[in-house]
C-alpha cells in the first residue's frame, strides 16, 4: 500500500520533511552497526601501538563509537594490526569464527595486508587475507593515526553502500 | 573438605592486556597458580634469517620493528656495532642527535609501559595522560626523522637527517613541560591506595636470582645492582652527561615503577644538557664508502635500552651483508625468571608482575 | 726415574744457553725415541706443530734469500745457492722436529711425574727460546751462504716467477714492493731479516728487481702467516716469565708485529690463560685470543669436551667470577657450528667470551643452564633454530617455531617446507 502525499497541507508537509524519513530496514539495521563498530583488541606487533595511539588522547577513536571490547563474542571488527605469523594463524582464525555475524576484518598495515617487510620470511603468512576474508586493506607500516581512521570509515562507507544497494563490495 | 581440582588456564594469545601475543598456559588451583608455562614464538619473524642477505643499511628499518616502542635504541644497537668493527668515527652534531633521539625514545618508551601497565591494573586515565605526553614526543621525532614509530633514522657513521631549524629549541621547551606532567603522574598514581597494594611486596626477587638470570635494566636495578650502560660502559658521548642511575633495594614490582619514573626524570636531565652543548653546525655523517663492508671477524657490543641490555652481535666474512647476526634482546632475557616470580601467586598478581616485568613481544620473539 | 730426573735438569739448563741447546736436542732425541708408545698423541701434535713451523722457516728463508738474489743481480742462475737452501732448510728442519720432540718429551715426563706446573711452563719457555735461537741460527747460515756466493741464484721456480712478473705492469709492482714491505714487517722477522729487508728498500733498483721481489714475497707471504702465529702463539703461552728470555733467545722470539700495538686487555687474556692452566691443565683451550674488532674483548675458544668445566671455572673462581651471562647463541659456519658466550663480571668490570666449535652434522655440546639460569630460553631457541642439541638442559623445546616445524632455519641450507603461504 502506498502512502497518499497528496492531500496534505504545505506546513504539515515542511513538517514531515523536517522530522520524517523513509528508509529500509537494512539501511537502517547498517547506520547503527556502523556507527558503533566494536573492535577488538587484536594488537599484534607494531602497528598495535599506531591502534593504541589512534584511540588515545590525540586521535580519540571513541568519538566514533569504536570501543575496544576484549572478547571476540562481543565484538563487530577484528583489526588485524601487525604480523601474522604461522604459529599465530590458527588462533586467528579460530577467533574469527568465535566472532558473531555481522563481522568484518581490517587488515592494518603492510604486515597484515601482504606479509609487509616480512615478506621473505620463513614463519609470515603473507597476508592475513589467506586466512579470513578482509573488507578494509589499510596500507602503511605502521599507518598513521589518521590512516587508521580515515580506513575506519571507508569500512563504515562499505557498509552502509552494501545495505543501500544491495551489491557487495569486492 | 571441598574437593578441589587443579584447572589448566590459557591466558592465550590474545588477552585483554596490551602485551601483544603472548601466551601462558597456567595449572592454577582456585585463585592460587601452582605452575605457568609461558609460551612465545608468536611474533617470530625471522628477522636473523632475513639479515643474512640484506646489506647493513637495509637491516636497520628491521632493527625498529623489534623493540617497537623505543625504536631509535634499537637503530643504535647496530649502528654501533658495525662502527665498532669499522672503527669509525662518528662526527660530534650526530652523536648529540643520536643521544637526543635516544633519550626521547627512552622517555617515549616508559610512558607507554606507565600506560599499559596502570591500564591492566584497571587505571585507564594514566593511559590517556601518558599517551598525551608521548603524542608529543613523537610528533618531535615525526619532525626529525619522518616517521612516528619506525623511525630507521641512524645510519652507519651518524644520522640520516639534521634536525629542521627551531627543533632544538622545542625539545627544550619539552623538558620542562614534561617535568610537570611527571609530577602530576606521581600525584595521581604513586600516592593512589589501591594501586600500592597490589604493588608492594608483588613479584619480589633477590639480587642473586636476578644476577642469575640475566636480567638487565630497571629489572636489575631494582635489586640494588647500580648497573647501567651508559655509566658503566659508556658509548657514544654518554660520559659527557652528568645523570644518576636510579636504583632500589626491595626487588618488587613498587621498586620497579619507581625506577623507572625515576629514570624518566634522568632522561630529561641528559635531555637539558644535550641540547645546552648541542654544536651549531658540523656534520651528521661520516665518510663511511657507499656500501658498507664490515672487516672480516665478528663483533659483539651491547648498549642501554629502556628494557635492558640490548647486544648485537655480528660475524662477517667481508662480504657487504653480515654472515650471522644475532640480537640479544632484553625482554627475552627478562621473561624468563616469569615461571618463578609466578609460583604460588595469584592471578591478580600475575597481571602486576607481567606489566612490571615491561616485555615488548617483538623483541621477545624477534 | 731419578736418572730421567736429572736429565729433565740438565735439559733444562741447557736449553737455557746457547751451546748447550744443541746437546740437550741430541739427548732428547735419543730419549725420544725410547718412550715413543707413551706419548704418541702428544708427539703426533708436536710433529704438526714441527712440520708447520718447519714449513714455515722454509718458506721464510726461501724468501730472505730471493730478496737478497734480487738485490745483488738481476740474471744468472747457479744451483749452489739452491742446493745451500736446501741443506739449510733440511737442518732447521731437523732442529725443529727433534725441539718438539724433546718438548712434547717434557710435556710427557711432567705429566708422568706429576711435576709442578712451573717446571713445565719453564720447559716450555726454554723450548720455545731454544727453537727460536735455531731458526736465528739457520738463518744466519743461510744469509753466510748467499752472502758467500755474490752471483745471485734464483732457482728455477724463481726464475719462472721472474719471468712472469716481469710481463706485470711497473706501477703493480712498486705498489707490490710497499705492500710486500709491510707484510713482512707485520709477519715478524727475525731482526736480522729486518735488517735485510731495510737495505733491500734502500736499495731499490729497476723495475725487475722490485717485481721479483714481490713475486717471491707473494710465495712467501702465506709462510710468513704461519710462523707469526706460531711465533704469537708461543708467546702468549710463555708470556708472563719468558718475556726476557725469549728477547735474549734472539730475534724471532721477542718479534712484535711492528704495526699493532698490544692490546689493553692483553694482560686480562693472559691473566685467564695462566689461571685456567694452573687449576684445569693444558689442553682445554683450542685458541685463545683478543677480539680486537669487537672492543677488544678477550675470546677463548673451548674444545667442546672441556667446555662446561672451562664455563664452571670461569664462574666460580674467586679471581673471575663471570656471574653474568649476557649472551649465548649459536651460529652456523658451513664447515662447523659454533656457540657463542659472553660472560661479565661484576666484580671486577670485565667481559670474556667463550667460544666452542661444534661438529656440523650433530651438534652435540653441555648445557649452561645449571650455572646460569638465564641460559634456558637462549639455549632453546639455538636447539630450534639451529638444531644444536644441549645435554642436561632441563626443558629442551622449539619455544619459537613450535613443534610441528620442520627443518632448522637458521641454518645456510634450509628449505622452506611451505613456501605459498
Amino acid at each position: 500500500m502506498d502512502l497518499k502525499l497528496e492531500n496534505i497541507p504545505e506546513e504539515d508537509m515542511k513538517e514531515i520533511q523536517r522530522t520524517v524519513f523513509m528508509s529500509t530496514l537494512e539501511q537502517i539495521k547498517a547506520w547503527s552497526r556502523s556507527n558503533s563498530l566494536w573492535p577488538m583488541t587484536f594488537g599484534l606487533a607494531c602497528c598495535a601501538i599506531e591502534m593504541m595511539q589512534a584511540s588515545n588522547a590525540h586521535y580519540d577513536l571513541e568519538r566514533f563509537g569504536t570501543f575496544y571490547r576484549n572478547s571476540p563474542r562481543q565484538s563487530d571488527v577484528m583489526i588485524v594490526s601487525g604480523t601474522v605469523t604461522k604459529k599465530m594463524a590458527p588462533i586467528l582464525r579460530r577467533l574469527y569464527d568465535q566472532m558473531p555475524e555481522p563481522k568484518w576484518v581490517i587488515a592494518m598495515g603492510s604486515c597484515a595486508t601482504a606479509g609487509g617487510p616480512y615478506v621473505k620470511s620463513y614463519s609470515v603468512v603473507k597476508g592475513v587475507d589467506q586466512l579470513v576474508p578482509v573488507d578494509v586493506y589499510i596500507p602503511g607500516c605502521p599507518p598513521n593515526p589518521a590512516a587508521l581512521i580515515y580506513g575506519i570509515n571507508k569500512l563504515k562507507e562499505k557498509i552502509r553502500y552494501e545495505a543501500k544497494t544491495g551489491k557487495k563490495v569486492i | 573438605m571441598l574437593r578441589t581440582e587443579e584447572m589448566l588456564l590459557n591466558v592465550g594469545p590474545q588477552h585483554p592486556s596490551t602485551h601483544g601475543v603472548f601466551r601462558l598456559v597456567l595449572k592454577i588451583d582456585g585463585e592460587t597458580i601452582v605452575e605457568a608455562k609461558p609460551v612465545i614464538g608468536y611474533l617470530h619473524r625471522g628477522t636473523e634469517k632475513l639479515a643474512e642477505d640484506l646489506q647493513y643499511t637495509q637491516i636497520i628499518p628491521y632493527t625498529d620493528r623489534m623493540d617497537y616502542v623505543s625504536a631509535m635504541t634499537n637503530n643504535y644497537v647496530i649502528c654501533h656495532a658495525v662502527e665498532t668493527m669499522m672503527d669509525i668515527q662518528v662526527p660530534e652534531r650526530a652523536e648529540y642527535l643520536r643521544v637526543i633521539a635516544m633519550e626521547l625514545g627512552r622517555v617515549a618508551s616508559h610512558l607507554v609501559w606507565f600506560g599499559t601497565f596502570l591500564l591492566d591494573l584497571g587505571a585507564t586515565s594514566p593511559l590517556l595522560y601518558a599517551f598525551r605526553e608521548r603524542e608529543s614526543i613523537i610528533n618531535l621525532l615525526n619532525e626529525l626523522s619522518g616517521a612516528r614509530l619506525t623511525f630507521n633514522y641512524m645510519r652507519v657513521g651518524g644520522v640520516k637527517w639534521d634536525a629542521p631549524e627551531g627543533w632544538v629549541d622545542k625539545v627544550r621547551e619539552f623538558v620542562p613541560y614534561m617535568r610537570e606532567q611527571l609530577k602530576g603522574y606521581h600525584s595521581l598514581v604513586t600516592g593512589n591506595e589501591i594501586f600500592t597494594n597490589r604493588v608492594i611486596g608483588v613479584g619480589t626477587y633477590t639480587k642473586e636470582d636476578a644476577l642469575n638470570y640475566s636480567l638487565s635494566g630497571a629489572n636489575l636495578r631494582c635489586t640494588g645492582v647500580k648497573w647501567d650502560l651508559r655509566k658503566d660502559e659508556p658509548y657514544s658521548i654518554y660520559d659527557r652527561f652528568d645523570f644518576d642511575v636510579p636504583v632500589r633495594e626491595t626487588g618488587d614490582a613498587w621498586a620497579r615503577y619507581h625506577v623507572r619514573l625515576d629514570e624518566i626524570e634522568e632522561s630529561l636531565k641528559i635531555l637539558e644538557q644535550a641540547c645546552e652543548q648541542f654544536p651549531a653546525e658540523g656534520a651528521i655523517l661520516a665518510k663511511v664508502p657507499k656500501i658498507i663492508k664490515a672487516p672480516k671477524g665478528e663483533a659483539f657490543v651491547r648498549i642501554e635500552s629502556p628494557r635492558g641490555e640490548i647486544g648485537c652481535y655480528i660475524a662477517s666474512d667481508g662480504k657487504k651483508e653480515p654472515y650471522r647476526l644475532k640480537f640479544r634482546r632484553p625482554s627475552f632475557y627478562n621473561l624468563q625468571i616469569l615461571p618463578k616470580l609466578l609460583e604460588g601467586e595469584t592471578i591478580s598478581n600475575l597481571i602486576s608482575i607481567l606489566g612490571a616485568v615491561d616485555i615488548i613481544l617483538g623483541e621477545v620473539d624477534g | 726415574m731419578s736418572g730421567e730426573k736429572d736429565l729433565d735438569q740438565l735439559k733444562k739448563e741447557a736449553a737455557a744457553k746457547a751451546k748447550a741447546a744443541a746437546l740437550a736436542k741430541m739427548k732428547a732425541k735419543e730419549q725420544g725415541e725410547a718412550q715413543e708408545e707413551s706419548q704418541s698423541e702428544d708427539l703426533d701434535i708436536a710433529k704438526q706443530k714441527a712440520a708447520a713451523a718447519a714449513k714455515a722457516k722454509a718458506a721464510a728463508l726461501a724468501k730472505m734469500k730471493a730478496k737478497e738474489q734480487a738485490d745483488a743481480q738481476e740474471e744468472g742462475v747457479p744451483e749452489d745457492l739452491d742446493a745451500a737452501k736446501q741443506k739449510a732448510a733440511a737442518a732447521a728442519k731437523a732442529k725443529a722436529a727433534a725441539l718438539a720432540k724433546m718438548k712434547a718429551k717434557e710435556q710427557a715426563d711432567a705429566k708422568e711425574e706429576g711435576v709442578p706446573e712451573d717446571l713445565d711452563a719453564a720447559k716450555q719457555k726454554a723450548a720455545a727460546a731454544a727453537k727460536a735461537k735455531a731458526a736465528a741460527l739457520a738463518k744466519m747460515k743461510a744469509k753466510e751462504q748467499a752472502d758467500a756466493k755474490e752471483e745471485g741464484a734464483p732457482e728455477d721456480l724463481d726464475a719462472a716467477k721472474q719471468k712472469a712478473a716481469a710481463a706485470a705492469k711497473a706501477k703493480a709492482a712498486a705498489a707490490a714492493k710497499a705492500k710486500a714491505a709491510a707484510l713482512a714487517k707485520q709477519a715478524g722477522g727475525a731482526g736480522d731479516d729486518e735488517k735485510a729487508k731495510a737495505i733491500a728498500a734502500a736499495k731499490a733498483k729497476a723495475a725487475a728487481a722490485a717485481k721479483a721481489k714481490a713475486a717471491a714475497n707473494a710465495g712467501g707471504g702465506a709462510g710468513d702467516d704461519a710462523k707469526a702465529k706460531a711465533i704469537a702463539a708461543a708467546k702468549a703461552k710463555a708470556a708472563a716469565a719468558a718475556a726476557a728470555k725469549a728477547k735474549a733467545g734472539g730475534g724471532s722470539a721477542k718479534a712484535d708485529p711492528v704495526e699493532e700495538k698490544p692490546s689493553p686487555n692483553q694482560p686480562y687474556l693472559d691473566k685467564y690463560m695462566k689461571v685456567i692452566e694452573e687449576h684445569l691443565g693444558k689442553d682445554l683451550i683450542e685458541d685463545s685470543y683478543i677480539n680486537r674488532l669487537s672492543k677488544d674483548v678477550p675470546t677463548i675458544i673451548a674444545k667442546p669436551e672441556s667446555y662446561f668445566k672451562m664455563a664452571e671455572f670461569l664462574k666460580y673462581n674467586e679471581q673471575l667470577g663471570f656471574d653474568y651471562l649476557s649472551e649465548l647463541h649459536g651460529s652456523d659456519f658451513e664447515t662447523h657450528m659454533e656457540v657463542y658466550v659472553h660472560l661479565y663480571s661484576f666484580k671486577n668490570s670485565q667481559s670474556v667470551a667463550l667460544k666452542v666449535k661444534l661438529d656440523r652434522d650433530e651438534p652435540v655440546i653441555d648445557s649452561l643452564e645449571p650455572l646460569w639460569a638465564g641460559a634456558n630460553w637462549p639455549e632453546c631457541e639455538a636447539y630450534d633454530l639451529l638444531g644444536i642439541k644441549f645435554t642436561n638442559h632441563p626443558n629442551l623445546h622449539r619455544i619459537m617455531l613450535g613443534e610441528d616445524w620442520v627443518g632448522h632455519p637458521l641454518r645456510k641450507d634450509y628449505e622452506p617446507y611451505d613456501v605459498e603461504v
